[in-house]
């Protein structure tokens, strides 16, 4: 499996990981006041075309940074699954944006660049923070009137290539050669309004643009891994987990899953459609197996303390879904053992499966036949613990904690 | 390219105190200094998963201060709920230490660079007070929108840019679009 990001809180602890969250902001800053951007002046004349240090700044950290982010993924370094990416909320986002636009013009600083402002002992930079906190505590007191609203237009963990079909790295050539034009038109600008002298710019620039486009195109080239790319990477591994059948929960265990408060147990049954309305267990998500890939991004968004439990008939279609989500890095994933048929064989009466157990059963198929469908309503569907209490069975659950993003940038 | 502002402090000055016997050096080269922001947000990602922020961490602070003058406020409200409800500290979060490394990491710079000087920056029409009170009508602004956007200029079109959110590629225009359509009418204040 992909290295990094690193399972820091484990490494460094709860707290002890806040010591390189310190060094990234102190990073952040240093950088952000080497460019200049603590100096409002140099900020707003980006918005009358006379000097374009923000423009060039953002950008190039921009495309710097996705050229890095996706070479290392396409090389199987870094896990873009466990890279946070800020969810879009369309409508928000934008009117958050304009406002943010009008702040920006008029106060002269954005809420980082401000932060550098008045660490330096820019009065108007002092101001400005003290707004952002009047702004960001008026908007905590009033999000309450335009809740739905606020959370309208969700399209969830939603990236350029999706909107456009198209591999991550041909987005990333794209936004690179995007960025160049706007540098090119940029200096122009600078040139004709600012009247710059562009000879005074340093002619590394032209490398470094073409050494941008050689490594993006060459991301372009290798693609992002497939699933089963990364399954052919961590299965040695995976195979063993499966083999040793450590990942395979006995029906006992995942009905005690059920009933413990500090958990959240997401049972993903993967049969099909006329399995699932013959009989499911309560609470169970019916996905067929070709929609997994488009619900893996969500997965990651689940709590922590969230427990995964695929269920087929008996365990080969769980098991396919299993090496999916793992190949695809989702924690705390299990296969309910023996599938459904093992399910109604311990909770069922033993009468009743005895008289409707079909005659050869092959291999995940129901091996039980219902008079009706009927759905979450048969008493097997949510067996009473207090009735099952003395069923022994080996636990093997363990929660794993978390690695990777673990919520928004400005969340 | 930038260094004719420094030089010119009966713009830019008001009150000159000194607080280093450094002298200014010149801001870098904005290539540069893209290039080093592009490797800090790469190395954020690569190392934690998660990308950089600032308005979250101060938002974070606002939420504590709420926590301990009104607590019963704060568990009525979902959205304050969410951070600091309960035995939760809303400190107790990256975002909060990337912002005090910000602040930090500006300071050391300024430091270092001959830059701690006490001003403010301002256009040459424009009264101190004036912009003052500018400026803090422009924060306000920006930090309502920055939350009603979950992001700002850091965490959401750095942050999400890099990572192709499409969102967060909106959003940027937006940001882009609401200043230089306002540009026009504030000219007076910055030309």
């Amino acid at each position: 499996m992909a290295p990094f990001p690193l399972p820091i809180e484990t490494i460094l602890g709860h707290g002890g990981q806040y010591i390189l969250y310190l060094l990234i902001g102190i990073s952040f800053g240093a950088v952000l006041e080497v460019a200049g951007f603590g100096n409002s002046k140099i900020l707003a004349a980006q918005f009358y075309f006379k000097d374009l240090t923000v423009l060039k700044v953002m950008f190039t950290a921009i495309i710097v940074a996705a050229v890095l982010i996706f070479a290392t993924t396409a090389l199987g370094i870094l896990d873009f699954n466990l890279v946070w990416v800020n969810p879009t909320y369309l409508v928000p986002g934008i009117i958050g944006g304009l406002i943010m636009g009008v702040g920006f013009i008029v106060g002269g600083f954005c809420p980082g660049t401000s932060l550098v402002a008045a660490a330096t002992f820019k009065l108007d930079g002092l101001f400005f923070v003290i707004g952002a906190f009047v702004g960001i505590f008026l908007f905590g007191e009033t999000v309450g009137f335009f809740d739905s609203f606020w959370h309208s237009t969700y399209m969830g963990r939603f990236t350029l290539d999706e909107l456009f079909g198209v591999d991550k790295g041909v987005i990333v050539f794209a936004v690179v050669l995007m960025a160049l034009f706007m540098f090119w038109g940029g200096e122009q600008l600078e040139r004709i309004i600012g009247k710059k002298d562009l000879k005074a710019e340093p002619k590394w620039r032209y490398g470094a643009a073409g050494a941008l486009v050689l490594v993006s195109a060459g991301v372009m080239l290798l693609g992002m891994p497939t699933t089963a790319e990364k399954w052919d990477r961590i299965s040695t591994e995976k195979e063993a987990l499966l083999a040793d059948r450590s990942v395979q929960i006995e029906p006992a265990e995942l009905l005690s899953l059920n009933y413990n408060d500090r958990l959240i147990v997401k049972m993903l049954d993967v049969r099909s459609e006329s399995d699932y309305n013959t009989f499911h267990l309560l609470d169970a998500e019916h996905i067929s197996p070709e929609d997994i890939p488009k619900k893996i991004a969500g997965f990651h968004l689940e709590p922590d303390n969230t427990v995964f439990v695929i269920m087929s008939n008996d365990e080969k279609a769980a098991t396919d879904v299993w090496k999916t989500l793992t190949a695809e890095s989702v924690p705390n994933v299990y296969i309910l053992e023996g599938g459904i048929n093992n399910w109604l064989m311990t909770f069922d009466s033993a009468d009743y499966n005895a008289s409707t157990a079909l005659a050869s059963p092959s291999d995940d198929q129901l091996r039980f036949a219902f008079p009706v469908a009927l759905g979450s309503r048969h008493a097997a569907s949510s067996p009473n613990p207090q009735t099952f209490a003395d069923l022994e069975f080996t636990s093997k659950v363990k929660l794993t904690s978390k690695r990777g993003a673990t919520g928004g940038g400005c969340g | 390219m930038t260094v004719h502002t420094l030089k010119n402090p009966t713009q830019s000055t008001h009150i000159r105190i000194s607080l280093t016997k450094r002298i200014a050096r010149p801001y870098i080269n904005a290539y540069t200094a893209g290039i080093l922001l592009g490797i800090v947000l790469f190395a954020a990602f690569f190392l934690t998963g998660n990308g950089l922020g600032a308005s979250g961490g101060m938002n974070r602070v606002i939420v504590w201060m709420e926590d301990g003058l009104v607590p019963w406020h704060v568990d009525r409200t979902p959205y304050l709920l969410d951070m600091a409800g309960g035995s939760k500290d809303p400190l107790d979060s990256w975002v909060v230490f990337v912002g005090v490394g910000v602040v930090a990491g500006g300071f050391i710079s300024g430091w270092y660079n001959g830059r701690l000087k006490m001003e403010t920056n301002r256009g040459p029409r424009v009264p101190i007070r004036l912009r003052w009170v500018l400026a803090f009508i422009g924060g306000a602004f920006m930090g309502y929108g920055a939350r009603m956007a979950r992001g700002c200029t850091s965490g959401q079109a750095l942050s999400g840019g890099a990572t192709l959110s499409v969102g967060s590629w909106v959003f940027m225009f937006a940001v882009f679009g609401g200043a230089y359509a306002l540009a026009y009418f504030v000219r007076k204040f910055w030309n």
